[in-house]
């Protein structure tokens, strides 16, 4: 393989990588922007649409199509059961509080899905077969195309819904100013539940496309959730845009460093890259930091 | 008036550490007693950080293991004697801790937390891969105790004195810091960083030395663990290790430095005890946690402290004028 099909054939998987951080991030931003916390919880909401798209195939033999939307909308709706027995009840609102609630959901969460699926690896089959193809002097799988055309469908379709959506624009109003939008009729704590199953339709979505090229395990979450947070943060906390280019840029810089650096220290890298950029831009890349109005 | 109540508070803890060795002989529970007694020590400083500047740290466990690897790799691999190994720890947590939060704490929001965890994550795969420094994932044996004079600290008793006596003065050093100039911009820097600010106070400063000085005293738990046990490996210093140790700062009460010490005796057992339902222990170790949280948001410590003031209340009420 000539230099040049090495560094296309690093770009190719560190995009498809970096798309799956890019859902996540996406994930992390949507609940910081609606309450201003960090949810860990998405770390197992990418576990979780991988174990329920397994047990669908698996062992209730519903089809590719099918599982998809069934798997993805069962994960949505943990995440808003999760703010609507955990958070909103909560009688604290201070933000730390409600970090270390997620963590401990997720704790319960991770100890379920060790209950429910066991502690042993599974492998869940690609969409659509495992046959590599030729791409501009690369082999990709047809799981990477099938990762980076739903990357793009699913962030064009958000932005939409932001946008053009009369729930996604009351979501937006909640987050900026959550008194004025209740004054408007919009009710807050419905906004931030839909926030949380928006993350967990994310979070699934990137555990269904990307657990079948890696495999499946109950804590599969955690490094690819953790990189996606690194993802929203390099690109600036909150900043949708910020955390789609965070996510690929951190799985593209990831996939060369492991290709022409070190692959022991893979998963370093990404954290290396994050630690730099902070100490440089503690913002983000397109983060603005400390603009704040009194 | 306040200061006395917490020297007195202070001395009587003192003592009650000191006369239980008495109780406690079973060596087992001594070695539990001891691993409070480190996570306390973390916890205090930890907690000075997250109650009193309001910034979460998650990568704590890293300077645990720095303090300890150091440590470890300075005596056993290079022949140090143990106490200028230790120094050397703290001193080189403390500037990779600067180096760590400086940037990240000029910034309000949830940065530290992601530069932390990043650390964390680093020098977790380091200890595992450096094979030739650091043992790997089958960890560094070997390591000598600590001593002074002739008196060797290889029994958990005598090492429960040493590490109970760093641990209380942390406390005092740390009651002490809160009652100080430095404390009292703390808590205006907790209240409203940007009132804090605008009355002179150099927010960005105060929360990168109270970082340090908590990444400083972890790194002095890892070494006095590292000693104590004589073999440190790369699981006691994951992410999960640093989560608990914040979970014990909010379970006992945040910018409540007694509250810290609660937290760490009712968490650091908690496993072990709940060890007895085997596969569903982490589901009720979380279950407990966010019942805790979402309930009793003060911590253990807090809520004893509005408990003990709402009877005293009662009592000034109850009397005949």
């Amino acid at each position: 393989m000539s230099f040049q099909e090495q560094i296309s054939q690093f770009l190719l998987s560190g995009l498809t990588t970096g798309s799956i951080y890019a859902l996540v991030a996406l994930g992390f931003c949507i609940i910081h922007n609606a309450t201003g916390i960090v949810n860990f919880t998405q770390v197992d909401f990418i576990t979780l649409g991988g174990m329920v798209m397994y047990s669908l195939l698996r062992l209730l033999g519903v089809g590719q199509l099918a599982a998809f939307p069934l798997a993805v909308g069962a994960v949505a709706m943990v995440g808003a059961l999760v703010q609507r027995f955990t958070i909103q009840p909560s009688r604290s609102k201070e933000v730390i509080h409600l970090i270390f609630i997620t963590i401990g959901v997720s704790i319960v969460l991770r100890g379920g899905i060790k209950q429910i699926w066991g502690k042993s690896s599974m492998a869940l089959p690609h969409i659509s077969g495992e046959e590599p193809l030729r791409l501009l002097g690369a082999t990709v799988l047809p799981q990477s195309l099938w990762v980076l055309g739903i990357t793009l469908l699913v962030v064009v379709g958000l932005h939409l819904f932001f946008t053009r959506t009369l729930t996604g624009k009351a979501m937006r109003a909640t987050a900026s100013n959550p008194l004025a939008s209740n004054l408007m009729g919009v009710e807050a704590n419905r906004m931030v539940m839909l926030s949380f199953a928006l993350s967990g339709t994310l979070g699934a979505v990137a555990g269904v496309l990307i657990t079948p090229i890696t495999t499946l395990a109950y804590d599969v979450g955690i490094i690819i959730g953790l990189k996606g947070f690194a993802g929203a943060i390099l690109g600036g906390y909150g900043n949708f845009f910020g955390a789609v280019l965070g996510g690929l840029l951190l799985g593209v810089l990831e996939a060369l460093g492991a290709g022409l650096v070190s692959s022991a220290y893979k998963d370093v890298i990404a954290f290396v890259i994050l630690l730099m950029v902070l100490f440089v831009r503690p913002a983000g890349i397109l983060g603005r930091g400390e603009a704040r109005r009194v | 008036m306040e200061r006395n109540r917490q020297l007195l508070i202070l001395l009587a803890t003192a003592l009650g550490v000191g006369i239980l060795p008495v109780v406690v002989r079973n060596p087992f529970y001594l070695n539990v007693l001891n691993i409070v007694g480190l996570n306390g020590l973390m916890v205090v400083g930890l907690n000075l950080l997250i109650g009193y500047a309001g910034q979460i740290s998650l990568g704590h466990a890293a300077f645990y293991g720095l303090g300890a690897y150091t440590s470890g790799i300075l005596t056993a691999s290079y022949g140090w004697s143990p106490w200028p190994a230790m120094g050397m720890a703290v001193g080189a947590s403390s500037v990779v801790a600067y180096l760590v939060g400086v940037p990240t704490l000029r910034l309000r929001g949830h940065y530290l937390v992601m530069a932390t965890l990043g650390f964390n994550v680093i020098l977790n795969i380091v200890m595992v891969r450096w094979e030739s420094m650091t043992g790997g994932p089958s960890g560094l044996a070997s390591i000598p105790p600590l001593s002074i004079g002739e008196v060797r600290f290889d029994t958990d008793l005598k090492n429960y004195y040493l590490i109970w006596f760093f641990t209380m003065l942390s406390v005092a050093a740390c009651v002490n810091l809160v009652d100080s100039r430095v404390g009292r911009a703390l808590r205006a820097i907790h209240g409203s960083e940007l009132a804090a600010n605008t009355l002179g106070v150099n927010t960005a400063r105060y929360k990168s030395v109270v970082f340090v000085l908590s990444a400083a005293m972890a790194s002095l738990a890892g070494s006095l663990y590292a000693h104590y046990i004589g073999f440190i490996s790369p699981r006691s210093f994951d992410i999960f290790f640093s989560i608990e140790l914040v979970t014990m700062v909010i379970v006992g009460g945040m910018g409540n430095l007694w509250g810290a010490l609660f937290g760490a005796a009712f968490l650091t057992p908690l496993p072990q005890v709940l060890h007895f339902f085997e596969e569903y222990k982490d589901i009720l170790y979380g279950g407990i946690l966010v019942v805790m949280l979402m309930f009793l948001p003060k911590g253990i410590g807090g809520s004893l402290g509005s408990w003990y003031h709402a009877r005293r209340f009662r009592k000034i009420l109850a009397q005949p004028r």
